[in-house]
């Protein structure tokens, strides 16, 4: 009886400790952390040189190199390089690249955001219905025509910020945010505004199906410089700002009630939170579409290299985000030319199998 | 700190009209069935759930109305029961959690987490993941939280839920040897009795009676509140008050 007892003792609650997949430490110690960091922003400029090089059409390095540094310097094409070239670098990849850096690192910090917010692994960017309302806007205006003077991008904003609205207020209850009745809330809006897209969709023209389908699956194509004015500023100023919130963050990321006792004024913070991080997706998906998983896989795999303190995790998620998704876009161009794939098939094609393993991994948990 | 309660109600929670007190350096139980309000009524003192009518001071100051969310939470640090929120921390980062309502001081703050968890016998356990530690190691780390935190007031949660008997003796011990002001929801009337200077019992929502655990925890009070037959004694080994139970009803 005493030995049994002991040995009770001894092993303390197998099912605590055999946790090998969560027990490993970050894998990025504190120390490699800068180290990280410095990598990444070094790839930075490599890539997207890389992006407006190889497309279609490859063009030499040199000239990719001469056409950038002469507009930005003297804000002309160089008089050496030939006018095509000089449009296919400045005027059509460099934009495209440069909207999809600012798209990926701006959805891969909303997302994060909004995993924190709700505390819930699987939420993304899309989990409140923004991206539902933005599709549905845009949707009606490229089958219906213009609304009220919008454009496909005017409307799709209009539409996130609205449908936000109607999810913060059937996701709230007695002026308290829960995070389960705002998922439940968005998730309802999402299926009935989806609904109504596949509606439109039926009804569209022929020639309209193409333009509805890239833009639901996200693409950069065609971006122009002006159109970068707008999610440019708002991703900058928004991540500037959440990047000073880690600590708040990590104690969100404790439950309500640690949070309050740390200090933070709960409620106050998640309504911001959602504001900023619902901001930050309607102004990138209103000129990018509907970019599936990069909110999602992006903050995952940054937080499993260096664990989930938001004060390291928030920079390193927008850089990555940023990469991934000016690669992305690079393979979307280059893989089967001269045909052009949308974003979001490639996002989906190496976010699946990752969301899978995440899904086996929570499981494991739970 | 003096921590002062007074006709604080809150109506989801069922707490109406409870003045209490915690003097300076008090260890002040309060102790009553499921549902009693034990809770809601700590919620009211770390902010988490605003009270319908009443006031709770901290220091003299009012901390619904006077201090912000961050003030308040320089004075009053929490220990709640174990939960399994941030599993993917390691030890030291849920540590540094603490210092959230604090200026950020990278060096400083490094020092104030070390000598937190050399406090609770845990300095060899910086680097291990949260999730690895036992039930008893894992409430060790959130008291380490609460000192790093730095506040003159800790508030306990029923924080010996879960743990075994060694481990909820041990933190309690720590608790006490602290000397800090003290407020403890307590599930356990033997560790209230045990290490509290004072109880208040909690019956739906009202205070029904306060003062030392011996005048407390009388049979009549505790077959009242908690209907069940009790013998109040001392414990052979530590001397401490010691209450055995029985069902309600003599059979």
């Amino acid at each position: 009886m005493r030995r049994a007892w002991t040995a009770v003792r001894a092993a303390p609650c197998p099912s605590r400790t055999e946790r090998p997949q969560l027990s490993s430490p970050h894998l990025i110690s504190e120390r490699r952390y800068p180290l990280l960091v410095v990598l990444l922003l070094a790839a930075v400029p490599v890539l997207l040189v890389a992006a407006v090089t190889y497309g279609a059409v490859d063009l030499p390095a040199a000239d990719v190199w001469r056409v950038i540094t002469a507009h930005l310097t003297t804000g002309r094409p160089p008089a050496d390089v030939s006018g095509i070239d000089n449009e296919i670098i400045w005027n059509s990849r460099a934009p495209r690249t440069v909207l999809a850096l600012i798209a990926g690192a701006g959805l891969a910090v909303a997302g994060a955001i909004l995993q924190t917010v709700v505390r819930n692994p699987l939420a993304d960017p899309y989990v409140l219905g923004v991206t539902s309302g933005a599709s549905l806007a845009a949707v009606a205006v490229i089958t219906l025509g213009s609304v009220a003077g919008l454009g496909v991008s005017g409307a799709a904003f209009v539409g996130a910020c609205a449908t936000l609205a109607l999810v913060l207020a059937l996701g709230s209850r007695r002026g308290a945010l829960t995070p389960t009745r705002l998922v439940l809330a968005g998730v309802a809006l999402s299926y009935l505004l989806q609904g109504a897209t596949s509606y439109l969709q039926l009804r569209a023209q022929p020639d309209q199906l193409a333009g509805i389908l890239f833009w639901l699956l996200g693409s950069v194509a065609g971006a122009r410089w002006s159109d970068l004015t707008a999610p440019g500023v708002i991703v900058v100023a928004c991540t500037g700002w959440l990047l000073l919130q880690g600590r708040r963050l990590n104690a969100l990321l404790l439950g309500d009630e640690t949070a309050a006792a740390l200090g933070v004024h709960v409620h106050r913070f998640r309504l911001a939170l959602l504001a900023v991080a619902a901001l930050v997706t309607a102004a990138v998906i209103a000129v990018a579409g509907g970019i599936a998983f990069v909110g999602l896989i992006v903050p995952h795999a940054v937080r499993l290299l260096v664990g989930p303190d938001h004060r390291r995790t928030l920079p390193l998620i927008a850089v990555t985000g940023g990469l991934f998704l000016v690669a992305a876009d690079l393979a979307a161009r280059t893989l089967s030319p001269p045909l052009e794939l949308p974003l979001g098939i490639l996002t989906a094609i190496l976010g699946t199998p990752f969301f899978l393993w995440l899904l086996r991994r929570e499981s494991a948990v739970a | 700190m003096r921590v002062q309660l007074s006709g604080v109600h809150v109506e989801i929670g069922g707490v109406s009209g409870v003045d209490l007190e915690v003097e300076p350096g008090e260890f002040v139980g309060l102790v009553g069935p499921n549902g009693s309000g034990k809770s809601t009524l700590l919620r009211a003192l770390y902010r988490a759930r605003r009270p319908d009518a009443g006031t709770v001071r901290v220091d003299g100051d009012d901390v619904w109305r006077t201090l912000s969310a961050r003030r308040s939470a320089q004075r009053t640090a929490v220990l709640a029961q174990h939960s399994t929120d941030g599993f993917d921390f390691t030890v030291a980062e849920l540590v540094a959690t603490g210092r959230t309502p604090h200026r950020s001081a990278p060096a400083a703050d490094r020092e104030i987490i070390a000598r937190a968890l050399e406090r609770v016998g845990m300095t060899g356990r910086a680097d291990r993941p949260y999730a690895t530690l036992s039930g008893g190691e894992r409430q060790r780390v959130l008291l380490a939280r609460a000192l790093a935190q730095q506040g003159d007031v800790l508030v306990l949660d029923e924080p010996t839920n879960h743990l075994d008997i060694a481990a909820q003796l041990e933190l309690l011990e720590l608790v006490h040897e602290l000397k800090i002001t003290t407020l403890a929801a307590l599930h356990d009337l033997n560790l209230a009795a045990a290490y509290c200077d004072r109880l208040y019992v909690l019956a739906a929502g009202r205070v029904v009676a306060y003062g030392p655990a011996l005048d407390v925890l009388t049979p009549a009070l505790l077959l009242e509140v908690f209907g069940v037959r009790a013998h109040l004694g001392l414990n052979p080994l530590t001397g401490r008050p010691n209450l055995t139970f029985a069902t309600g009803d003599p059979r």
